[in-house]
């Protein structure tokens, strides 16, 4: 193929490039989250393993902390490289965006940058610091990893809450003439996206954690290792759902006032009125909604807690300024709700039966739903991205630049995102294929390299042959 | 003024990436060229337990670099991500293949899979370097525009660019020949010292013969800049000289202190002469310069605060891994199989 071709045909629909470049920053997108979560919160529980370790002499925890520090290493790895891609594609699907907006998006992400370096200098010496560093000395050195996660994912979410929200900026004939990094940083969505992010990384970590454990207890690996290891993933992620719900219903009243059309979409508000009623399912198409479940007045409810708030509608905008497709945005928007209840809904009983006999539940139904949870926050946290990115179209930055101006005129992006999907669905499967191998092995008994001093010698406790 | 600084604060992270990040991927031309899996495994061995720990860090200049790029100068930034971005997205997928082969390889046990991923691994540690070189020359011949509408061949294809990106690959491989020697010195392994030795004298020839080419190419097809580097960047290309020549020196004398700091300083005085030579200009054959390439004086004030605080943050930080990775602390581990100790 003669690559100056392409760019021929493709200078004729230079709008053409947009659908296949949103594909790919979502898919590219899509896929780096679900580490970058791992990333951020891993290695938080990795550390309270390791505590527990320490603290009480329990050889368990100890296990399970070192085991993790190996699938870490993994998942930091594919991490990394996936989020330098995202850092290339910035400029190569939208440089459109950065000629316009760099000089302010560009502040927050180099923020990032110094928390990268040291998530990944500590990372490195404490995931290769397992056998010579002494007990607690090997603990400190995990502590900035967990924090500088937090702080890394803060500053991206800087970015991305700019974009819903920009300001700190003036421009002059198209120009940015000053900039303001500190309103940028905490800008108008800054205040709930950032914790809404933070936390459901730590909910899909915990959870996804909890749910291997639960998967393997379900299969009649009952024994202290799988309960312990279930356990602290849980109990970190139970603990912060009712948070994120609280969290998350600030962001939907936050939206609801400063990005009406995303909220009209999230919620099928066609027409601004009062005593809006609150749809739950529902596909909306043709002007009808067919299907899903009506609560009357429940929406107008919900964003002004009286029946007879007033909720703007997509008729507020001209079609061109609306969201392309308003049933995906809603029944994300319904999916990520949905399933945080069913989280809650574990929580609580986990900890109703605890505070009745002290014990975990032992219906089968709890380890089933358990055994989902990763997944169930993993799907939450990917339909709220959706909820984000989608709702804010045709814009890039909210109401300053459009998707399109945004993009590349580059042709060849088909190609890029084809080679992409293929390229990422063998990265997303030599991860689990590898993960997976890991845990075989460590089943097995093989530990891959001589124990830690200070842990369990040989054969580690609760180990189960399968 | 700030944007001088800038400047310099950009070219001090490519720096840094090429010296430390180059090395890495250096790593992986040497685990190419090691022959069988018998024959190739000490050398193969050296190479996964002296990358392993640091090269994410490493990695992380790159990020840092293009950060600073796009904010400091997005002007520039869009043009050169929309005129060179074929060769962009194939550095792009050997950054994926390199870090992922890498990462997966020491986690397989079969002989078959290890293959498959230290192949990836090896092969793509060379797409990077070559087409980041190509991109680079393609700068550095005034082959993009401002405002740039689409890649084309010709930004990276003239003869500078692929004398480039070949410099640049011999050079990762250099450095990483010169580190391995002195990290096969320190653990005592007398046959991978003089493996090494070799391997680093003849990436040093070779290294020296594509710069000398490159330069007498520049002479011919772009006297501007080929005046400056003979100009005002002179003492930086005999500087980038001298050190190659006293390296290969005490590589042959067996010195193992001076040869590491000497090859990492020759390095950075190519990119330095480069920087010097093209001054003030940021895509030469434009009007873009530093001061007019996009941000305004808040956003590059902000970039001198933020390097400054990784100077005092990360700087300490990298030298407790270093130094951690040099007394052998992070070796074996929890993650690697072949550890010292370790049976196999
Ligand atoms: C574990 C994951 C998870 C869970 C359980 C929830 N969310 Fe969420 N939500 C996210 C994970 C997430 C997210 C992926 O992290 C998003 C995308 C952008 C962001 O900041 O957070 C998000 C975005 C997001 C937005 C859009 C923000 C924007 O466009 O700027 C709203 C309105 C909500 N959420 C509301 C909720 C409500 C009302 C929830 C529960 C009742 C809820 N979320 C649970
Ligand atoms: C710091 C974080 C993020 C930044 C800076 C960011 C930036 C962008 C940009 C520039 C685009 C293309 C322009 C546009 O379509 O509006 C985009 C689109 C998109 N992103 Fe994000 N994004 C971030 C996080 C995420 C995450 C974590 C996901 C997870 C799935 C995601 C999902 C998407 C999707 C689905 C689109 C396509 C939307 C559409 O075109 O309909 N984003 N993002
Ligand atoms: C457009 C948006 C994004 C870009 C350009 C981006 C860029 C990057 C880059 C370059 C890295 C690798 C750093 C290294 O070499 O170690 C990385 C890793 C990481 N990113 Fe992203 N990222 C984006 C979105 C996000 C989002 C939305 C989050 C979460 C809130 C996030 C959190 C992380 C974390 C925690 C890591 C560490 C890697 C790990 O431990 O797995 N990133 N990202």
């Amino acid at each position: 193929m003669h690559w100056g071709n392409v760019h021929a045909i493709a200078a004729a629909h230079v709008t053409g490039q947009v659908v296949p470049a949103r594909a790919q920053m979502a898919t590219t997108l899509g896929f780096h989250i679900i580490l970058a979560c791992l990333g951020i919160a891993l290695p938080t529980i990795v550390l309270i393993a390791e505590f527990i370790g320490l603290r009480r002499g329990d050889e368990t925890a100890m296990t399970l902390a070192r085991r993790w520090s190996q699938a870490m290493g993994v998942l930091v790895a594919v991490g990394a490289v996936t989020g330098t891609v995202l850092s290339f594609e910035m400029g190569l699907l939208w440089p459109g965006l950065m000629r316009q907006y760099g000089a302010v998006l560009g502040l927050p992400f180099g923020i990032e940058g110094l928390f990268f370096f040291l998530e990944a200098i500590f990372t490195a010496i404490y995931l290769y610091g397992w056998r010579r560093l002494p007990g607690w000395a090997h603990f400190w050195t995990g502590m900035p990893i967990a924090i500088s996660g937090i702080l890394g994912a803060m500053s991206v979410i800087a970015v991305n809450a700019w974009m819903n929200q920009p300001g700190g900026f003036t421009s002059h004939d198209g120009r940015i003439v000053s900039v303001n990094p500190w309103q940028v940083f905490f800008n108008h969505a800054a205040y709930y996206e950032m914790p809404h992010m933070i936390l459901a990384a730590y909910m899909v970590s915990g959870f996804t954690v909890a749910g291997v454990y639960a998967a393997g207890i379900l299969r009649g690996r009952r024994d202290r290792y799988h309960y312990t290891g279930f356990a602290i993933g849980f109990v970190t992620a139970a603990v912060l759902t009712p948070f994120q719900i609280v969290v998350g219903d600030t962001a939907a009243r936050a939206i609801a006032s400063d990005q009406p059309v995303k909220f009209a979409s999230m919620e099928y508000v066609a027409k601004t009125g009062t005593n809006l009623p609150e749809w739950l399912g529902g596909v909306y198409a043709n002007g009808h909604i067919y299907g899903g479940l009506r609560i009357p007045d429940f929406d107008s409810l919900l964003v002004g807690f009286s029946p007879g708030t007033k909720v703007t509608g997509w008729d507020s905008v001209p079609a061109a300024d609306r969201p392309p497709v308003p049933w995906l945005i809603h029944l994300c928007f319904d999916a990520m709700v949905g399933l945080a209840f069913l989280l809650l809904l574990a929580g609580l009983w986990a900890l109703w039966t605890w505070w009745r006999t002290r014990r975990l539940p032992s219906h089968r139904l709890f380890w089933l739903l358990g055994a989902v949870s990763g997944l169930a926050a993993i799907v939450a946290m990917e339909c709220g991205w959706v909820v984000t990115e989608v709702g804010r179209q045709p814009w890039v930055v909210y109401h300053l630049q459009t998707t399109t101006q945004a993009a590349t005129t580059n042709g060849g992006v088909i190609t890029s995102l084809s080679l992409v999907i293929i390229l990422y669905a063998v990265l997303g499967t030599a991860t689990i294929l590898i993960l997976r191998t890991l845990a075989r092995r460590w089943r097995s008994g093989d530990q891959a390299g001589p124990g830690v001093p200070y842990g369990p010698p040989g054969q580690p406790a609760g180990q189960v042959k399968t | 003024m700030i944007a001088d600084a800038v400047g310099a604060i950009l070219l001090a992270a490519i720096t840094l990436y090429a010296i430390l990040g180059g090395a890495d991927f250096g790593g992986g031309l040497w685990d190419l060229l090691a022959g069988g899996a018998a024959r190739g495994r000490p050398a193969r061995d050296l190479i996964e337990e002296s990358i392993t720990p640091v090269w994410e860090a490493n990695h992380v200049w790159l990020v840092f670099a293009l950060v600073i790029f796009w904010t400091a100068f997005p002007d520039a930034f869009a043009a050169v991500m929309t005129a060179a971005a074929l060769p962009l997205w194939l550095a792009v997928l050997g950054i994926v293949l390199r870090g992922a082969g890498f990462a997966f390889r020491k986690e397989v046990t079969s002989l078959g899979l290890q293959r498959l991923f230290g192949a990836t691994f090896a092969l793509s540690s060379l797409l990077t370097p070559f087409f980041m070189g190509a991109v680079i020359g393609g700068i550095a011949a005034s082959r993009i525009s401002t405002r740039p509408t689409h890649s084309t061949l010709a930004v990276w294809t003239s003869p500078t660019s692929i004398l480039i990106g070949l410099l640049f690959v011999s050079a990762c491989g250099y450095l990483a020949a010169v580190y391995l020697t002195g990290e096969a010195a320190r653990r005592g392994e007398e046959r991978l010292r003089v493996y090494f030795t070799r391997r680093a004298q003849a990436a040093g020839a070779v290294t020296g013969a594509l710069s000398l080419a490159t330069l007498a190419e520049l002479h011919g097809s772009d006297p501007g800049l080929s005046h400056h580097l003979t100009g005002r960047a002179l003492p930086l290309v005999i500087v980038a000289a001298l050190t190659g020549l006293v390296v290969l020196v005490l590589l042959a004398l067996d010195r193992l202190r001076g040869p590491r700091t000497l090859a990492a300083l020759g390095v950075a005085a190519v990119i330095w002469g480069w920087g010097v030579a093209q001054y003030p200009a940021l895509l030469p054959g434009t009007a873009l310069t530093l001061t007019n390439a996009g941000a305004p004086d808040a956003t590059q004030a902000a970039i001198v605060v933020v390097f400054a605080a990784a100077v005092v943050l990360v700087g300490p930080s990298f030298g407790l891994l270093f130094a951690l990775h040099g007394r052998q602390v992070l070796t074996g581990g929890q993650t690697s199989q072949t550890g010292p100790d370790a049976p196999g």
